[in-house]
């Protein structure tokens, strides 16, 4: 009886996240993948198995194209951006210098505000004519621009704001990070005479390599995971210049009404996140020194 | 060779002087211990010494040369932090010659430093390793090894061996004297260890609350006290203060009528080491054993004096009952008397 009931405890101890992650997670994700292979049902007509056409159609869907590629710069140019000013702002704000709470907080602010609010404010800089940044640059004699809407600039837009969001939050890592980093390894390297930035490239940034891996790959799930600001500023446009791939998912499925098209989207993401996350593991690991 | 003067060197944090008016010479070739309790400055002058934190007044010269001012990089010196400050990431080989690395020594130069410590310290078998990978002994070796490599004149030591067992701290004491001899190093060891300072020192600095209460060879701090501080602070069990009284012809232990010299004993404090005194029928303060502490080598006997309490170290075991009576006599250079406000040694008269 006793024995029985030590096998069973901690599958009983498991049972409540099992059954969430199952619910919202697993389960979801193979009826995804299911739907992906059938037709959307409409009316009368059920749903018909179609196998992998869906996954064909999307290379000949010029939309679908265009969204990826503009997913693929919006995440090769926002990550290491956002990356190397996050461990900038924490390498200066774990420096003694004045003010350093207020620096601190200044750089974090943009992570407390809502995504949503965050759109609508910067909506107002890009204003062409009057917003602040044709404000600014009018200074200087550059005529105004219009920066969302224009395919020119318009993607180019949504990345600043995705930076300015996103480097502040992870900043709290390498800051935590530089703050398990012992004084005396500066001492130790300012008496042998090591610069600053020397002293940045040989001890800090390899000592900051855990945290960097980790945060890299929140920030790549992070760029194909946030769309908030796409709908408010751009919604994709124009003329598709700044669609990312899941503001297209959400395109397909809720307005398109095509679900099952949505769901073989959905997975091509799902994939193409998990080939990221194995590349950044395989190469950097090595690389990597854990205490 | 090089030493270091030290002069007038003060530091004053916000509101509080963690070092005051320190004076001191450390002579070429020679080892110095700063010496004291936690918070007595001992760490501060280190670092002021090495400049990694900068002076409120006062001057450094090292090798004769005013470096008050000057660059940690540019004093000439190595140090042993007291976490050995090793870089995680790097091997035990990178780790040494880091310096070296950033100093742009050539790689023949620096590889032939590198093997002549390794060879001093038998790190040979572990240069491919991480710290993590290391024993807190061989960590403290590749920290000696980046200040052996660096061929400084001068080599300042934070509490080097607190981080270590006690067998290991006999060895490693044993060991940085020999280098420092070997090498003909000039060396700054701080530590609160007064066993280390009485073993290692050439000269021993005792501070306390930011001021030196001593500067002396360990032979004269523990033969001629400067201060009750320096009295109780070397030797173990520490040494008695026996407060006096003026008594019929002289000084007297406080309660009894024994006469210890001539003359005035009030607010006066009469410093006898246990280990000095000799028990017996007769001699010059009779007590009452209260305790008898056998320890091996050697017995502690707490005794009983008028008001006072008097420890005495005896050899082996004594069969010597709690309540006898005993008399205490000792050689008149075993006597110390000290002001008992001041703390300051007086001449008996």
């Amino acid at each position: 009886m006793y024995r029985i009931r030590t096998a069973v405890t901690p599958w009983l101890l498991l049972l409540p996240a099992a059954v969430l992650l199952a619910a919202f997670t697993h389960f979801p994700a193979v009826m995804t993948f299911i739907s992906s292979t059938f037709q959307t049902p409409r009316g009368k007509r059920p749903a018909k198995f179609v196998g992998m056409d869906h996954y064909a159609s999307m290379l000949s869907d010029p939309v679908f194209v265009a969204a990826l590629k503009n997913n693929a710069i919006y995440a090769l140019g926002t990550v290491p951006a956002s990356i190397a000013l996050a461990m900038l702002m924490a390498v200066i704000v774990n420096s003694a210098i004045k003010g350093k709470a207020l620096l601190r907080m200044s750089f974090f602010l943009p992570t407390v505000l809502p995504m949503i609010a965050v759109a609508n404010m910067w909506l107002f800089f890009y204003t062409p004519g009057y917003g602040l940044i044709d404000q600014f640059l009018g200074l200087f004699g550059f005529h105004g621009r219009n920066w969302l809407g224009d395919p020119e600039t318009a993607l180019g837009s949504l990345m600043v704001l995705a930076v300015w969001k996103e480097a502040g939050f992870f900043m709290i890592f390498y800051l935590a990070a530089l703050q398990q980093i012992s004084p005396s390894l500066g001492e130790a390297a300012a008496l042998e005479g090591a610069g600053r930035w020397y002293f940045f490239r040989r001890v800090t940034f390899p000592l900051l390599m855990p945290t960097t891996l980790f945060v890299m790959i929140n920030a790549f799930i992070n760029s194909f995971r946030l769309i908030d600001h796409v709908i408010v500023m751009t919604r994709g446009g124009p003329d598709n210049a700044s669609t990312l791939l899941l503001y297209y998912v959400y395109n397909v499925a809720f307005r398109y009404w095509d679900t099952a098209y949505a769901s073989a989207i959905t997975v091509v993401i799902l994939i193409v996140l998990a080939l990221l996350a194995f590349i950044q593991f395989g190469i950097l690991d090595r690389k990597v020194h854990y205490k | 060779m090089t030493g270091i003067e030290i002069v007038n060197l003060n530091k004053r944090w916000a509101t509080f002087d963690a070092v005051k008016d320190v004076n001191f010479t450390v002579e070429p070739g020679t080892l110095t211990v700063l010496l004291g309790p936690s918070g007595c400055g001992k760490s501060t002058t280190l670092r002021l010494i090495a400049g990694l934190d900068t002076v409120t007044s006062g001057t450094i010269r090292i090798g004769g040369r005013d470096v008050t001012d000057a660059p940690p990089a540019r004093r000439d010196l190595a140090m042993v932090f007291q976490s050995y400050a090793l870089f995680p990431h790097l091997s035990v080989e990178e780790n040494i010659v880091f310096g070296l690395k950033v100093r742009r020594v050539p790689a023949d130069e620096r590889r032939r430093r590198l093997n002549r410590a390794v060879e001093i310290l038998g790190l040979g078998p572990y240069l491919g390793r991480k710290p993590s990978q290391l024993s807190g002994g061989q960590q403290q070796r590749v920290a000696l090894g980046r200040a052996i490599v660096a061929e400084a004149p001068i080599c300042l030591m934070d509490e080097p061996l607190s981080n270590l067992d006690a067998q290991l701290r006999h060895d490693m004491r044993r060991e940085i004297r020999n280098i420092q001899r070997a090498l003909g190093m000039t060396m700054v060891y701080v530590t609160h260890d007064q066993i280390e300072a009485m073993s290692l020192a050439d000269q021993v600095i005792l501070m306390k609350a930011g001021h030196i209460e001593q500067k002396a060879t360990p032979e004269e701090l523990y033969l001629k006290p400067a201060t009750t501080f320096a009295a109780r602070f070397i030797g173990t069990p520490p040494m008695n203060l026996v407060g006096l009284a003026d008594g019929a012809g002289g000084a007297v232990v406080k309660g009894t009528a024994a006469r210890m010299f001539e003359g005035r004993g009030e607010g006066l404090l009469m410093g006898l080491r246990p280990e000095q005194i000799r028990v017996g029928e007769e001699g010059m303060l009779p007590v009452i054993v209260r305790n008898v502490e056998y320890h091996g080598a050697d017995s502690i006997l707490e005794c009983e004096a008028g008001e006072e309490n008097i420890t005495v170290r005896v050899d082996g075991v004594r069969p010597i009952a709690v309540g006898s009576r005993l008399s205490l006599s000792w050689e008149p250079e075993a006597m110390h008397v000290f002001d008992r406000e001041s703390g300051f040694v007086q001449p008996v008269r």
